[in-house]
């Protein structure tokens, strides 16, 4: 019996050497950094839906890629929005790794949810743009690390629009009446109402956000739906015309329907920055830190920044010739033609629960 | 000995019902009456009679109503049909009514979103002979459609079931007494399949008044239900204590409801005896 485990094994290992030889030998160049005694360990991840490398035309599966050089096992997870993450995490489960976005971000230091990352561990934080260091989030840049930046902007047929807009107005056109998409989440949809109406988007005065809920019901019977990621299909086959997205999406869907337009409204629009951090009853910090680490290696941030089309604060990726977004006008657009963005900043508990009952009166309107 | 024997049988289902039927149940009742901090309040419950909240019940109940009474409208002739037929179509047909069964609800309200979008094969039809474009999902028409196409099958089975049953030498013994043909149906076989008609209620209803999957892709997030706003509060509002709260309204509608029908077959069975 030992022969033959024996015999397997050097099988398995002569096979992964020579695969190791063949195919990942470009790979070479960090995977000796990744050396480590955590084999066999779990590290949970809790990231957003559909936003990793899968490994999709060629490309690297950035988990198995991982997997195989750390021999860590990941349970991957995901969800679909800042509030469900939450939602999730308040019930007690127990994550390695989270990468939301900069308001939940706030609101998890504020309860004191996240640990402190220890930076001397994570070597590649050098390719950080400093553009994207100290945020309003994590002023202090001791919680997160920058993962992806991107903003909102209206995805439009232009085909069907004309002219081409450039303001959130458009949304609220009878012109297109049962075309228009919106998002089915609270915050993004009333900070284009906000926008449109020049509030701030992080007001805390409750008439604001009566003024932004009363613009939102004029726009009820307009709608053709509230959705999420169902945008996908509803832009890329036509059946709806003009929704509000964000920027790296807008490329996706380019990729089947060569129809459509993007713009950033004149009003201004959301910019938000997903980082990634450690919860405070995180079970394998170590391997967490290898695993944010890992992330930041220019390779893998160039193939989740092809993958992605989500705009990378990795100047690294920036700066190489390779990628294919490089100074793209949309993702990187020129400081004269930067729009105007605002963060989504942690609104107090009495507001957010006020807008949130106003929400419910929007869509059960 | 036996009676100890049949307890030792029982006690795995009286865990299982324990532990995954009555905990959860009263975690329901506890989180209904309970704010955030754990202190004991009513005020879960008070937020639910507000106009926006009532619509919503009041809508649910009526989707599912609808649902219902066109599911019994479709299967009572069919099964009356399909109970005549000889053996060998029956078999066929209840293999054809349960095939869509097999198949994942997920699935099948998905496939019914492509079908009824602005491009899909209905409105592609509609174009191509010059009606032109009807727009349907998102609609209540659709939300109505995906529940009666998803929950049919349990109306058909239990009817079928008792029509088979139904012994059919009363039917000739009531012709043979001169009752007409209306006179046979209304008073032989209506009285006599009614508890399989009272279980297809209940096996529609129920599933269609807590349904979410259903008003949410066939209702483009315009149309929301009963379940939405359970699923909302726990998933998007991390409000645990209104969702128990409304979780718990609904319990009580279907049991109200299920009460009612059971009544309702039970003084039949009393008028018909």
């Amino acid at each position: 019996m030992k022969k033959i485990i024996s015999i397997i094994l050097s099988a398995v290992i002569a096979f992964s050497l020579t695969a190791c030889g063949s195919t990942s030998n470009s790979n070479s160049d960090y995977e000796a950094n990744y050396k480590n005694k955590l084999k066999n360990t779990e590290l949970n991840v809790f990231n957003w839906g559909e936003y990793i490398a899968e490994g999709e035309d060629g490309g690297m599966n950035v988990i198995k890629e991982f997997e195989k050089v750390t021999g860590i096992k990941v349970n991957y997870n995901t969800f679909d929005s800042n509030e469900s993450m939450y939602a999730k995490l308040n019930s007690g489960t127990a994550y390695d790794i989270l990468i939301p976005s900069d308001y939940m971000i706030e609101r998890l230091i504020n309860e004191k949810k996240l640990q402190k990352l220890d930076f001397s561990k994570l070597t590649n934080y050098k390719y950080i743009s400093d553009d994207y260091k100290n945020l309003y989030f994590d002023k202090k840049n001791e919680y997160s690390v920058p993962y992806n930046v991107g903003m909102v902007g209206l995805i439009y047929d232009k085909t069907k629009v004309n002219p081409a807009p450039d303001s959130w107005s458009v949304m609220w056109d009878k012109k297109y009446k049962g075309q228009i998409l919106t998002f089915n989440n609270s915050r993004d949809a009333f900070a284009i109402a906000q926008f449109l109406l020049g509030i701030d988007i992080n007001s805390t005065n409750k008439k604001d956000w009566d003024k932004a809920a009363k613009k939102l019901k004029e726009q009820n019977p307009l709608l053709q739906a509230r959705v999420m990621d169902e945008v996908f299909g509803k832009m890329e086959s036509g059946e709806a015309t003009i929704a509000p997205y964000y920027a790296g999406d807008y490329y996706t869907m380019l990729d089947t329907n060569e129809n459509l337009g993007f713009v950033y409204p004149k009003e201004g629009t959301n910019i938000f920055v997903d980082s990634i951090c450690i919860p405070k009853n995180a079970q394998n910090v170590d391997a967490a830190h290898l695993f944010i680490n890992f992330l930041l290696e220019p390779k893998v941030a160039l193939e989740n920044a092809e993958y992605l089309c989500y705009a990378s604060p990795n100047t690294a990726v920036v700066s190489n010739d390779e990628y294919s977004f490089k100074d793209d006008e949309i993702l990187y657009p020129s400081k004269d033609k930067k729009p105007k963005t605002e963060y989504y900043h942690d609104i107090d508990s009495k507001t957010r629960d006020y807008f949130e009952k106003l929400w419910e009166e929007v869509i059960l309107n | 000995m036996s009676s100890f024997k049949q307890k030792l049988l029982n006690a795995p289902y009286a865990f299982w019902s324990f532990v995954f039927v009555a905990i959860p149940l009263l975690m329901v009742v506890y989180y209904t009456f309970t704010d955030k901090g754990g202190a004991f309040t009513f005020e879960n419950l008070k937020i639910l009679l507000d106009k926006k909240y009532i619509s919503v019940f009041a809508y649910s109940i009526w989707y599912a109503f609808l649902a219902t009474v066109i599911c019994l409208v479709i299967a009572y002739p069919l099964s009356y049909i399909i109970s005549k037929m000889k053996s060998v179509f029956q078999d066929t047909l209840m293999v054809l009514i349960m095939l869509p069964m097999w198949i994942n609800l997920l699935i099948v309200t998905f496939s019914w979103k492509e079908i009824l979008s602005n491009n899909g094969i209905i409105n592609s039809l509609f174009e191509a002979i010059g009606i032109g474009k009807v727009e349907m999902l998102g609609t209540s028409f659709a939300v109505v459609l995906g529940m009666v196409y998803c929950f049919l099958p349990f109306m058909i089975l239990p009817i079928l079931s008792s029509m088979q049953k139904l012994d059919k030498s009363l039917i000739e013994a009531s012709e043979d007494l001169g009752a007409t043909k209306i006179n046979v149906i209304k008073r032989v076989i209506v009285p006599l399949t009614l508890p399989g008609v009272i279980s297809g209620i209940t096996m529609v209803f129920v599933p269609s008044i807590s349904t979410f999957y259903i008003s949410q892709k066939l209702g483009n997030g315009m149309i929301i239900l009963i379940g939405d706003l359970i699923e909302r509060q726990f998933s998007v509002s991390a409000n645990y204590n209104v969702g128990a709260a409304i979780s718990l309204v609904m319990m009580i509608l279907i049991l109200i409801s299920v009460a009612v029908m059971n009544r309702f077959a039970d003084d039949n069975d009393k008028g018909g005896a």
